[in-house]
């Protein structure tokens, strides 16, 4: 049987109530869920609202990895709530002071409305299915039409306009929704290292770049599964989205940091001592130098030397495999590093991550990992790649 | 052409009966979570009809805490009463009271600070559940030693409040921060808010723990257990309407500060008797 609590170890002084540390990883794993998904949205959007058509072969299926990280993002909360029965009470009673009380209905609308959309956009497909497919499959493509089967130009129009709308509506609720995460942190005063006016924002632009670095690496991937030639117009806009705002990101991370330090309130002699000590690795290290600031100088260079083919597609995957661990590395510092700085300024806590526990490395993995498998599933169901021949363009 | 306009109409009379039904359905939750509201608004303002003891009006009611550091004496029997009375978990990790010892020793600037959570206090107590401070500083020059006991401060804007997303932490018309824990969901935003640390998360029963100022006491008119079992009278406790009150004599009779005034929760835990380093 797991032990009721795990007391982390300490040094200096810290109260003794926080000794055991409130949010663990899965508090980490929840921003960084709902960034991939406000990310992703910003990739098919680009497309979607801004008529961008070099996304167009990534569009559909950047809204079906949103729908899938999604459907994930109350997981962690549910499985880190004392009481997760009792989740529905702050949608049914919300306490309006609270930042986490709209919580619920934001996520909701934000959900129902990746469900219109993805439904909009995948309206000709399922048609098409359910007039083909026989047995259990046609059956649910049969349901899902919702018994309109009317594909024709001026259905698309209609349907194009939905479409549109929806989107333009999606961006500042997929954004408003993660910002929204940054503020729950950014808005506690008890702990310096979250108390900040920047945090939403660092959040908003770190969640864009994770958001598109899995979409570079999943549609690599996916090409690399169906056997056809990346669309190295389509990787080369990602690529210069995530150049673009992974150079706002470390900029916005650095003056957050800075303004701290900067601002040497008190207690911030134990957060120097912290940045100096434990946080050295996982925050100097694979955030900044490894996460960071070599993908930038590593798409600086793809852009500048005009690197095309195979180089181009391998670098720019490298890069967002290294963006992901950073924005993951963002999460983790933020989450769990606030919590280890105690609140008297005069102490640190290590956190130790448990591996299988409700609330331990193996569930963070699982839940991290699932929308991929949904994901997965879901491509077979509804397969948005617009790319239906091999396509042989060039980047421009 | 024909078709397609029977098509289009049709599914646009099936958005409109969803949006109907969604209207309908809203409504329906509308009027009923109003109807829970009332409820709880009706509750709170008549508390006397649920009270446990119904002959109590908070409105004539208005508590305060004071702390005079001068004289306690670190015995920890208040931390040993409340862990008794509240039927908190007896381990060093969860506490509704707790005792601060700062100790300055001959040339050094920073005080040594511990309390019961200190591995060294455990070894010499022999246990979590036997409450001592360790002689550590024998031998040692000690320039200037004090104890802080602590609990929550039941602020007047208490960020614990703020942001329970449910309202199950609530702050009372006598002035007292309370948790329904029948309603908490054990999200522990407001272990997290809480800059002292008075809040702890209940992993027995999954939801959010803290001080009461022994609240089923000081209706029937007792004092919170930590104060009646100190020895040296370091806690005072009181109505702040009562002008003769234990804690209005306190706070009119000492110069007393609060803990991070700088918060804006605004404490109602008055000190006396610490310095600079405590917070």
């Amino acid at each position: 049987m797991d032990a009721l609590f795990h007391a982390a170890p300490y040094t200096g002084y810290v109260y003794p109530n926080e000794t055991v540390i409130p949010w663990t990883v899965l508090i980490a794993v929840y921003p960084y869920l709902t960034g991939l998904v406000a990310g992703a949205f910003t990739v098919s959007s680009m497309y979607h609202v801004f008529g961008m058509e070099r996304f167009k072969p990534v569009a559909r299926f950047a809204l079906l990895t949103s729908l899938c990280f999604m459907l994930f993002v109350p997981l962690p909360l549910l499985l880190h709530l004392g009481h997760p029965e009792r989740a529905l009470n702050p949608v049914l009673t919300p306490h309006w002071t609270s930042a986490m009380a709209a919580f619920g209905y934001f996520a909701s609308f934000y959900v129902l409305l990746l469900i219109l959309e993805a439904w909009f956009a995948f309206r000709p497909d399922i048609v098409e299915q359910a007039q083909k497919r026989q047995g259990l499959a046609g059956w649910i493509y049969r349901i899902l039409t919702l018994g309109s089967y009317d594909v024709s130009e001026h259905a698309m129009r209609h349907d194009h306009k939905w479409l549109f709308a929806l989107a333009a509506i999606g961006i500042p609720s997929a954004h408003g929704l993660h910002g929204y995460v940054g503020f729950i942190f950014g808005s506690l005063k008890s702990r310096e290292w979250w108390s900040s006016d920047l945090m939403p924002v660092v959040f908003l632009f770190s969640a864009v770049i994770s958001g598109v670095a899995l979409l570079i690496v999943l549609y690599v991937v996916s090409c690399r599964l169906r056997k056809i030639a990346v669309d190295l117009a389509c990787l080369k806009g990602m690529a210069y989205t995530l150049w673009g705002f992974a150079m706002f990101t470390i900029v916005l991370e650095g003056l957050e940091f800075a303004s701290l330090v900067y601002k040497g309130r008190e207690g911030i002699e134990v957060i120097l001592e912290y940045v100096t000590g434990p946080l050295v690795i996982p925050f100097f290290v694979i955030q900044f130098a490894i996460g960071a600031v070599t993908p930038i100088l590593v798409l600086s260079y793809l852009i500048w030397r005009g690197t095309t083919g195979r180089a181009l597609i391998a670098g720019v995957t490298v890069s967002a495999c290294l963006v992901l661990l950073s924005v993951w590395m963002m999460r983790w510092n933020v989450v769990i590093g606030g919590q280890e700085i105690a609140k008297t300024g005069k102490g640190l806590l290590t956190y130790h991550m448990l591996i299988f526990h409700r609330e331990g490395l193996a569930t963070a993995l699982a839940l991290t990992v699932a929308p991929l498998g949904v994901l997965f599933a879901m491509v077979r169901f509804l397969p948005p790649w617009a790319d239906r021949v091999a396509p042989a363009s060039q980047a421009h | 052409m024909k078709k397609t306009k029977t098509s289009l109409a049709a599914r646009r009379a099936f958005l409109r009966k969803l949006g109907r039904a969604a209207t309908i359905t809203g409504a329906v939750v509308g009027a009923g979570t109003a109807g829970v509201m009332q409820q709880a608004a009706a509750k709170s303002e008549s508390p006397s009809a649920s009270f446990p003891t119904p002959e109590y009006d908070w409105t004539h009611h208005r508590w305060g805490y004071g702390v005079d550091a001068t004289k306690c004496i670190g015995c920890l029997r208040c931390v040993e009463a409340c862990k008794r009375e509240n039927n908190v978990a007896g381990d060093a990790h969860h506490f509704r009271t707790w005792v601060e010892r700062y100790v300055y020793l001959e040339g050094e600037e920073r005080p040594h600070i511990d309390s019961h959570h200190d591995p060294v206090n455990i070894e010499a107590s022999g246990s979590e559940k036997e409450y001592r401070f360790a002689n550590r500083y024998k031998g040692k020059k000690v320039e200037k030693a004090f104890f802080v006991p602590k609990l929550c401060n039941h602020c007047a804007h208490p960020a614990c409040v703020q942001v329970c997303p449910t309202g199950a932490t609530y702050k009372t018309a006598d002035g007292v921060v309370l948790i329904d824990h029948k309603y908490c969901i054990g999200c522990q935003y407001c272990v997290q808010a809480c800059p002292y640390g008075a809040r702890f998360f209940n992993e027995e029963h999954g939801h959010s723990d803290k001080c009461t100022w022994c609240y089923h006491r000081i209706t029937k008119g007792l004092q919170p257990a930590c104060v009646e079992v100190c020895p040296v009278g370091a806690r005072v406790f009181g109505d702040l309407k009562d002008t003769n009150s234990p804690i209005s004599l306190f706070i009119r009779n000492n110069r007393v500060q609060v803990l991070r005034p700088e918060t804006g929760n605004a404490p109602n835990v008055y000190y006396v008797g610490i310095d600079k380093e405590v917070a």
